[in-house]
């Protein structure tokens, strides 16, 4: 061990917590079934190591280190509790009378015990909107004022919401067990929800001046890899995956020198990212193999005609329509019967997209969502119907939620009635 | 863990049973959770037009009313209180329920410990 300056010491010890916390979380909760005492020798262990490392050097394996020191701080406070080592014992014995199986993976010198730790956070007992928040808190590492920071709530908010959640886990007490094999296909999708919700929520946040806040989609990203190592013959978390990717691969298009919004039609193409495209492909050829694609496969498959054509005119979209089918079967929902309809006009022409869109103006979930207006609105200024089409687009305007979707709405509307005088 | 398991029918049919599911699916139900030793305590009610509302005001008047009569269309008609590891467990158990079926739920609630 070396002596190293402070300053690296530091950074060092908050890159290594940054990794490991989520998997000596896991551990911690699988050793003693609970979430809060996992959570308060987790930090415990992390201050010890500031305090010891700057002095004593980093040690070989960091992981481990953390990992003693927090199960001993965790005996210690159980040795001073004997309440709470009764509650704690009671827990273990009926958690033995439940089927525990062994770590799926030793990496870094840490068992992975992080699958529980998923099922638990995304369970459906849960509020749906704790959900996310649990997953970012407990397996990226965020601290409460980051997560808040996530889902655009109040500190206070997210820390009441968090400890509701945790409550609930205790109290109700929640398992922190991988569902068995039956039970596996119920359960992997609200999973599969929670990190696509982080990654949307990062993509497009649904209001605020920032678009794009990359550093979330990048923790789905890590957290959907995390789930594929840990379940590799899951189609379904290849598609996600591939999702997630296919669409984060357009990143630095999407937004324009002002921070404006750039659509898919007007992106410059080469400054996608390829080896990020080359890796989503490969994993939508995973989802789609074998019988009954999922969801996400579906999505992904799509994402990537978009993602390999050179430009809107040259893109498959028959091949698109025909997954939309696909997608429409397996979950007959307003929006993906809106995409639908918007493929088939870039297909056969705006009219045939306008008809079926109007088949939806009395649809209660298209009407207050701005990209049905804005898709109406760009299909009648195609069709050269510009009082109409201004009409439409002013209708999305009002609805619409990030600053730079409204500019780019106001764009659109200035360029097909420079009179409007509409802010 | 103890867990009680609210059965709210949904519909009742003439009878005052829920419909689409016979006295023999409660049976098979209540055989299993008898035999699998997770069974502490368990009733079903009577008809609502049998119930009585009692509340007491500040001055301490006694008022006695007729019903509930149902507001919603669920009604508790019984409860099952179990003893088994975990909610995932309890949930099973609230699943395989026939009161589950059908427009009726079953509300699983913790049973609150004051010991430790």
């Amino acid at each position: 061990m070396d002596q190293q300056p402070a300053e690296s010491v530091r950074a060092s010890v908050e890159a290594v917590f940054r990794e490991e916390r989520g998997l000596l979380l896991a551990s911690l909760v699988r050793r003693f079934g609970d979430l809060d005492l996992a959570e308060e020798v987790t930090s415990e262990a992390m201050e010890a190591a500031m305090i010891h490392w700057p002095v004593d050097g980093v040690p070989d394996k960091p992981g481990a280190w953390l990992l003693t020191t927090a199960r001993r701080r965790a005996v210690d406070r159980l040795r001073r509790d004997k309440t709470y080592a009764a509650r704690l014992a009671v827990l273990q014995v009926d958690a033995s009378r439940a089927e525990q199986g062994e770590p799926a993976d030793v990496s870094g010198g840490l068992p992975d015990d992080r699958l529980q730790l998923f099922f638990a956070c995304a369970h459906p007992a849960l509020h749906a909107e704790d959900r996310g928040a649990l997953t970012l808190r407990c397996l990226a590492g965020f601290t409460t004022p980051e997560v808040a920071r996530a889902f655009l709530v109040p500190v206070p908010t997210m820390a009441k919401r968090i400890v509701r959640a945790k409550k609930k886990i205790r109290e109700a007490r929640i398992p922190f067990r991988v569902p068995d094999v039956d039970e596996l296909p119920q359960r992997l999708p609200g999973v599969l929800q929670v990190v696509y919700s982080i990654f949307t929520e990062g993509y497009a946040a649904s209001s605020g001046p920032e678009l794009q806040r990359l550093d979330l989609a990048e923790e789905a990203i890590r957290l959907a890899r995390i789930l594929r190592r840990l379940l590799p013959a899951e189609r379904e978390i290849a598609g996600l995956l591939g999702l997630m990717l296919l669409i984060h691969a357009r990143r630095d298009a999407r937004t324009g020198p002002g921070g404006e919004l750039v659509l898919l039609d007007d992106q410059d193409r080469g400054r996608w990212d390829r080896s990020m495209i080359e890796e989503g492909r490969s994993l939508v050829l995973v989802a789609l193999s074998g019988e009954s694609p999922g969801l996400y496969g579906v999505q992904a498959a799509i994402a990537a005609l978009h993602d390999e054509a050179a430009d809107v005119a040259t893109t498959d979209w028959p091949q698109i329509v025909a997954l939309y089918d696909v997608l429409f079967a397996l979950t007959p929902s307003p929006i993906v019967a809106l995409n639908r309809a918007v493929a088939i006009a870039m297909r056969d022409g705006p009219e045939a997209g306008l008809a079926l869109l109007d088949e939806f103006t009395d649809e209660p979930l298209l009407r207050g969502y701005h990209p049905y207006r804005a898709a109406r609105a760009d299909l009648l200024s195609r069709l050269g119907r510009l009082p109409e089409a201004a009409a439409a687009y002013r209708e999305a305007l009002e609805l619409a939620g990030t600053e730079p979707e409204r500019a780019h709405l106001q764009r659109r509307l200035n360029a097909i009635d420079p009179e409007t005088t509409c802010e | 863990m103890k867990y009680m398991l609210l059965i709210n029918s949904g519909a009742i049919d003439a009878e005052g049973g829920a419909p689409g599911c016979t006295p023999e699916d409660w049976m098979t139900y209540d055989k299993s959770v008898r035999e699998s030793g997770i069974l502490v305590d368990s009733h079903s009610l009577a008809d609502l037009v049998t119930a009585t509302t009692v509340r007491v005001t500040a001055a301490g008047e006694r008022l006695v009313t007729d019903g509930p009569f149902a507001e919603t269309r669920e009604v508790l008609g019984g409860y099952y209180v179990i003893d088994v590891p975990d909610l995932d467990t309890a949930i099973d158990w609230a699943a395989r329920c026939p009161g589950s079926l059908d427009g009726g739920s079953v509300v699983v609630r913790p049973i609150a410990d004051f010991e430790v």
